[in-house]
């Protein structure tokens, strides 16, 4: 039987022989990330897919990573596409480098996982919270339950973490604003550094 | 002999068939809001444009492709109508990475032998039935397995998808939304001189960036129109282009859904700020025997004023992380060193999965654009090189131009083409 739910009035379902979205979203139900690690290459890799990208190995392994990381970009959406969506708006998808594995096997890689931005209770958040975040801000992992063996990993603010002083924002903050926040150039290259 | 000696991208090589085949002729529908017809009836349109422009009867074309995203008829249906029987034919799925590579697959079967003339078509209904910006049915199907790592996040429109490498961009080399936003300023300049242009009015960059955000750091401006119509591209062997009605525009170098490491959005390869055009530009320019330097007209795909951006850059218009500046110098406009999307493009002519773009480059190496400009008793238009406001947009001694299809920041296809000189 295919796992379905519905997740804010949209039908989700991972057939049978989806086994890798299977496994991966199953873990996610207890509260556990875990990602695949190719037996060979010993790298991780998300989301789940059919062989090691290093090594062309089916073989691996579901090992737990912590679920920490740094936003890396995001998206601020204010128009919304899905009718789910329409009364969330302004929410924000988070793609975060995970602390594991990062800048590894090369400089510029990252495990980037996605996920919106919610309370550490998986509600999303206020428009006033939203405009806190950014390029920077230090993030972990929630899980908000679809079914009882299917649930989604989403980001929230990590506030044991310490956190930048003001994370990389989009500088224009209201829609209807033509005077931005002149771009610090200097403070925005010690950051790409750091 | 090794592969690695096989010396693929030889500059000195005509073996990449540099010149031997042509755009004969190119045709398109009004960019429409409400067609009130299928895609099948403006396949059809657009087709006999083409075939009118090439001066082609049935029996000339025996070759058909189209792409889209199931949101169109297929070729045997099309052909039928337009009493045309096919030798070859394929309907393939992808959006604005293909015409590109749908002209290299032309080439390819030509010379293979299959057919000799292949008509390639784009029809949709992209405002009035399933809508480009991914709005109505796009957005209620259901999410399936790989689908829920991003749709259930609700991020699935295409602007939602790019986001991240757009602001990342603006992180990595301080790029500005002003900046940016001079791609809308060139192109609706461009569209003020051309009546087919589904929105003709000039904007200011003030304009752009005090338009409603849709989803940062787009805003209203910086998206493209969506609009119901179809186009086509006649390829043929050059010497056979000659015959026709209207000079051939010579493909000189293709190259089709070129991608990054993973195409796909698990981002585990590379800055996200470098986008395809990276890995395109080692295959087009030497297959050229051409460099950015030697373009006059750019086609860069604008489903966002980012985009055009973005390739520009990596395709080695200017330095990596200088786009930003190259789009606002006044480079790309009609009357600057080298004009992009001189028809409006898709921000403001009309959106065709990169069609239109190709269709206004061979119109520029023909030296016969269709702007206002007056024409002579010999049916020759008159080019005044004037660019004001309803004025001319045909660019002075067009002699080579480039295509960058752009489907995702991960998937491109480019091609550059030149003026026949026999």
């Amino acid at each position: 039987m295919p796992i379905e739910g519905d997740y804010m009035g949209m039908i989700l379902t991972i057939e049978d022989l989806d086994s890798e979205n299977r496994d991966f979203f199953r873990y996610c139900s207890k509260k556990e990330f875990r990602l695949q690690r190719g037996k060979q290459s010993g790298l991780l890799r998300y989301p789940p897919t059919t062989a090691c990208p290093w090594t062309r190995d089916r073989e691996s392994e579901w090992i737990p990573v912590e679920g920490k990381g740094t936003v890396h970009s995001y998206v601020e959406v204010h128009h919304p596409i899905q009718p789910s969506f329409k009364d969330k708006v302004p929410y924000m998808i988070i793609l975060a480098d995970l602390d594991t594995q990062k800048g590894q096997p090369t400089e510029h890689e990252a495990l980037r996982v996605a996920g919106n931005l919610m309370t550490e209770d998986g509600e999303f958040v206020s428009p006033e919270i939203i405009k806190t975040v950014g390029i920077g801000t230090r993030v972990k992992l929630i899980y908000v339950q679809v079914t009882n063996e299917f649930a989604l990993p989403h980001w929230t603010i990590d506030e044991s973490a310490e956190q930048p002083f003001e994370p990389w924002r989009y500088p224009q903050e209201g829609s209807n604003l033509i005077n931005f926040r002149k771009l610090d150039m200097s403070s925005s290259l010690c950051f790409l550094e750091a | 002999m090794t592969i690695s000696s096989l010396n693929e991208h030889d500059a000195n090589s005509n073996k990449y068939l540099r010149g031997k085949y042509s755009i004969c002729g190119v045709g398109e529908t009004t960019y429409l809001r409400g067609s009130t017809q299928s895609t099948r009836s403006l396949a059809t349109w657009a087709i006999s444009n083409a075939m009118e422009d090439a001066g082609m009867k049935s029996d000339d074309v025996d070759g058909m492709l189209s792409y889209s995203g199931n949101d169109s008829t297929f070729a045997p249906s099309v052909a039928g109508d337009l009493g045309i029987r096919l030798n070859f034919y394929m309907d393939v799925h992808g959006g604005g990475s293909s015409i590109e590579a749908l002209i290299g697959i032309a080439m390819g079967v030509i010379e293979a032998g299959m057919c000799k003339t292949v008509a390639i078509y784009r029809a949709m209904n992209g405002y009035s039935a399933v809508r480009i910006g991914g709005t109505g049915a796009r957005s209620a199907a259901p999410i399936l397995g790989d689908q829920i790592h991003h749709r259930a996040y609700g991020w699935q429109s295409a602007g939602q998808m790019f986001a991240p490498t757009f602001l990342r961009h603006m992180y990595d080399y301080g790029t500005t939304p002003e900046q940016v936003a001079a791609v809308k300023v060139a192109h609706s300049k461009h569209a003020s001189n051309n009546h087919k242009a589904y929105y003709k009015k000039r904007y200011t960059v003030e304009e752009v960036v005090s338009s409603r955000i849709i989803c940062k750091p787009l805003h209203l401006l910086d998206c493209c129109v969506e609009t119901d119509n179809a186009t086509c591209i006649i390829v043929t062997r050059t010497e056979r282009a000659r015959d026709c009605l209207n000079p051939p525009a010579v493909i000189q170098s293709v190259v089709g859904r070129c991608c990054k490491p993973r195409s796909d959005m698990h981002y585990q390869h590379g800055p996200i700020s470098t986008v395809a055009g990276h890995y395109a530009r080692d295959i087009l320019w030497p297959n050229a025997g051409l460099g950015p330097e030697d373009v006059d007209i750019t086609g860069s795909y604008d489903a966002f004023t980012f985009t055009t951006m973005l390739q520009l850059e990596d395709y080695g218009f200017c330095k990596k992380g200088e786009g930003g500046e190259y789009v606002s110098n006044g480079t790309i406009e009609l009357g600057g060193r080298r004009p992009n999307n001189t028809s409006g493009g898709h921000l403001c002519e009309g959106y065709t999965h990169g069609m239109n773009m190709v269709i206004e480059n061979t119109r520029q190496l023909r030296g016969n654009v269709d702007c206002s400009c007056p024409i002579d008793k010999n049916g020759r238009r008159q080019h005044t090189y004037n660019y004001k406001e309803g004025g001319c947009r045909q660019v002075k001694n067009a002699e080579v131009t480039a295509n960058l299809g752009w489907a995702m920041p991960g998937t491109g296809s480019a091609m550059v083409m030149a003026k026949d000189h026999r």
